[in-house]
């Protein structure tokens, strides 16, 4: 794992003295909100509908127990006892007071965290996928290069004020866990014919208010261009995005009106100045910040197979957990664990500062040091080995934490929505613990299988609903909540945008709905081996439709 | 009908401005007006408090009285005034009941 330098240290710390000094001087009334506004949110505290929000970053959300520790410290000493996962692989606090947050910040410091660009119009955290450095499938660890895209954007001089945010996020598998087409620049970490590392690069991709698709602009971009074609690629945005517009001030409405091919054009043309100059990543700067992600040691523990199947066969809780919840590790004694933060009937991405304490302890004690958290609200424990793998699942059930169910129909992404944020229109949290609910059941989530429910509270899309295999999104109709359902949608490597089924569910209907569409998909699939998304992408919306409007689908 | 909404400059807890000036944890106590003059006031207080620093984003909301009891008409307020529908132990619903969620 990265660890800070003196640099780091001593610029952080400057940091929170700043943020130390502008809260005080704005409880004592020398500055006034639309001053402090702005100074706040660089520290990523936001005001919701109850209180402050602080966000904290989670750099391409790796966590080691000493971090996840000071998380659980934080959320007992001074917001109400836990913490909330994002889609973005951050945690959020709902309710810190101002007064507390600069020692808040002060405590994040001295585990090298903070809050720094978790809002505004700069480069956010950089995310990446959950399973780097552990996953069988991907051609190298992504997150040195996280960590390069982190360091080169902290405080950019010419990116802190773009016309609107900007998110990076970087995968390295054919199997893109991360949402890479999704993201303002999406890398795809991959070997050329010569087996030199580099990038297939997509830009303008985003959800939101207009959902679109990241279009591809390099095949291959060798990874010492990795700082040199990023900057070309903002330096095009910061000149040309939009700044009269919100809603069109991302990089994906520039993109998008200019054209993929004119505005790689630009990019190339400016890249082509970079190129040679300052900004290539020197081979010895490179296997320096490698080095901090070496993997860990992992002694050789085959006696893990045989231990597994026979705890497997004593323990049905456990077997079921092992179908649902363990990734193939490159190391075959090892594996990473999904740690599930979707209890069923619980919050989505909510953890508590008990639980927090022990999945630090099981990180600590089984999987090097390390946590990690997913865009899709679980946390995941990268190096475990499969000998442990009984240990480790008991003590979740434990505190709570081993249902096992990551990416089956109750494993749902869900933003605060109107709960907590001040932007909702409606609330996605209770609508997500009703679906848990309905489908409870066990044998008959694995009889639907791989299925991703996505929702959010309104158009700014937190909860991916775009991308979700079913979609939900909240809206304000007539003053009560309404609730849009899209069909189709995936953030993986064959990303799709969901389509819109049809007219909204109220908060009555809405759980209904989605079990209509669930049965209509079972009954309609091949055989068990055509998941819902393949499913519907055979049989399109027609025969979902006719299931949730009847006669008037037929009308339409 | 309405009132005023704001959150705490030092804590970012919602209140809503109470009938002799201050500011108030539970709606319930809030000051009601019912003409436009009533509002003016209440927006005049509140921009007083959010120049000295008291309070920020002041709003005013519209509320009714059903059976009785005060109910904002927006779902939104209905839930800043009581604490997230989904934790009923947790924010100002933990110890007053007085505004239904529904």
């Amino acid at each position: 794992m990265y660890r800070y330098d003196e640099f780091d240290h001593a610029f952080v710390k400057a940091r929170v003295a700043e943020f130390r000094d502008q809260v005080e001087r704005r409880l004592a009334g020398d500055i006034t909100e639309d001053q402090f506004k702005p100074l706040r949110l660089m520290n990523g505290v936001y005001l919701q509908l109850h209180a402050y929000m602080l966000r904290i970053a989670i750099p391409y959300g790796t966590l080691s127990s000493r971090k996840l520790r000071m998380l659980a410290h934080i959320a007992r000493t001074y917001d109400k006892g836990y913490g909330h996962f994002t889609t973005r692989q951050n945690l959020q606090f709902h309710w810190p007071a101002l007064r507390d947050i600069p020692q808040i910040l002060e405590d994040l410091a001295s585990v090298e965290m903070h809050c720094i660009q978790t809002s505004g119009n700069c480069i956010r955290n950089v995310t990446a996928d959950h399973l780097a450095g552990a996953a069988a499938d991907e051609v190298a660890d992504p997150r040195p290069y996280a960590e390069i895209l982190r360091q080169w954007s902290s405080l950019h001089p010419e990116f802190s004020f773009l016309p609107r945010k900007f998110k990076i996020a970087v995968t390295a598998a054919e199997r893109d866990r991360a949402a890479v087409q999704v993201y303002d620049i999406g890398l795809h970490l991959k070997k050329d014919a010569a087996g030199r590392l580099g990038f297939t690069v997509y830009v303008g991709g985003g959800l939101g208010r207009t959902p679109i698709l990241a279009r591809k602009i390099r095949d291959f971009l060798p990874e010492e261009d990795l700082l040199s074609y990023t900057t070309a690629i903002l330096r095009v945005y910061n000149l040309y995005g939009r700044r009269d517009n919100k809603w069109k001030a991302r990089i994906k409405i520039l993109v998008h009106e200019l054209g993929a091919e004119a505005f790689a054009a630009q990019v190339e043309k400016e890249f082509a100045e970079l190129r040679e100059g300052e900004l290539k990543l020197p081979e010895k700067d490179l296997r320096a910040i490698q080095a901090y992600f070496a993997p860990p040691a992992l002694p050789a523990r085959p006696e893990g197979d045989a231990l597994v199947v026979r705890e497997a066969a004593a323990d049905p809780g456990f077997a079921a957990w092992l179908k649902r919840n363990i990734h193939t590790h490159k190391n075959p004694d090892y594996a990473s664990v999904t740690v599930s933060l979707k209890g069923i009937g619980e919050v989505p991405g909510d953890i508590s500062a008990d639980q927090m304490d022990a999945v630090a302890d099981l990180a600590e004690a089984y999987a090097c040091d390390e946590v990690r958290v997913s865009h899709e609200q679980n946390l995941i424990l990268p190096h475990v080995a499969r000998a442990d793998l009984k240990v480790v699942y008991d003590k979740l059930v434990e505190v709570g934490l081993a249902t096992p169910n990551a990416g089956l129909v109750t494993d749902i992404i869900c933003c605060p929505g109107l709960d907590y944020c001040a932007l909702a229109n409606a609330r996605s949290i209770p609508v997500a613990q009703q679906i848990a609910l309905r489908f409870a059941d066990l044998a008959r989530q694995e009889e639907i299988g791989d299925l991703k429910i996505k929702m959010s509270g309104c158009i700014n899309a937190c909860g991916h609903h775009h991308v979700g295999h079913i979609g939900i999104l909240g809206v304000e109709k007539k003053g009560a909540e309404l609730y849009q359902v899209t069909l189709g949608g995936s953030g993986d490597e064959n990303a799709t945008l969901g389509e819109i089924i049809g007219r909204g569910f109220g908060p009555d209907e809405i759980v209904d709905a989605v079990e209509t569409i669930v049965e209509t998909y079972l009954s309609l699939r091949q055989d068990k081996n055509e998941d819902f998304l393949a499913a519907y992408r055979r049989l399109g919306p027609a025969p979902f439709k006719e299931a949730l409007y009847g006669s008037e689908a037929k009308a339409a | 009908m309405k009132l005023l909404a704001a959150n705490r400059l030092i804590d970012g807890v919602a209140v809503w401005l109470g009938p002799d000036g201050t500011w108030v944890e539970d709606i319930t106590k809030a000051e009601i007006v019912r003409d436009k003059e009533g509002e003016a006031k209440l927006e005049k207080l509140g921009q007083e408090a959010v120049a000295k620093n008291i309070v920020l984003d002041i709003e005013l909301i519209d509320v009714e009285i059903v059976n009785g009891a005060l109910r904002p008409l927006r779902l939104r307020e209905r839930i800043r005034a009581m604490g997230p529908s989904i934790h009923p132990e947790i924010g100002k619903q933990a110890t007053k009941r007085s505004v239904s969620l529904v």
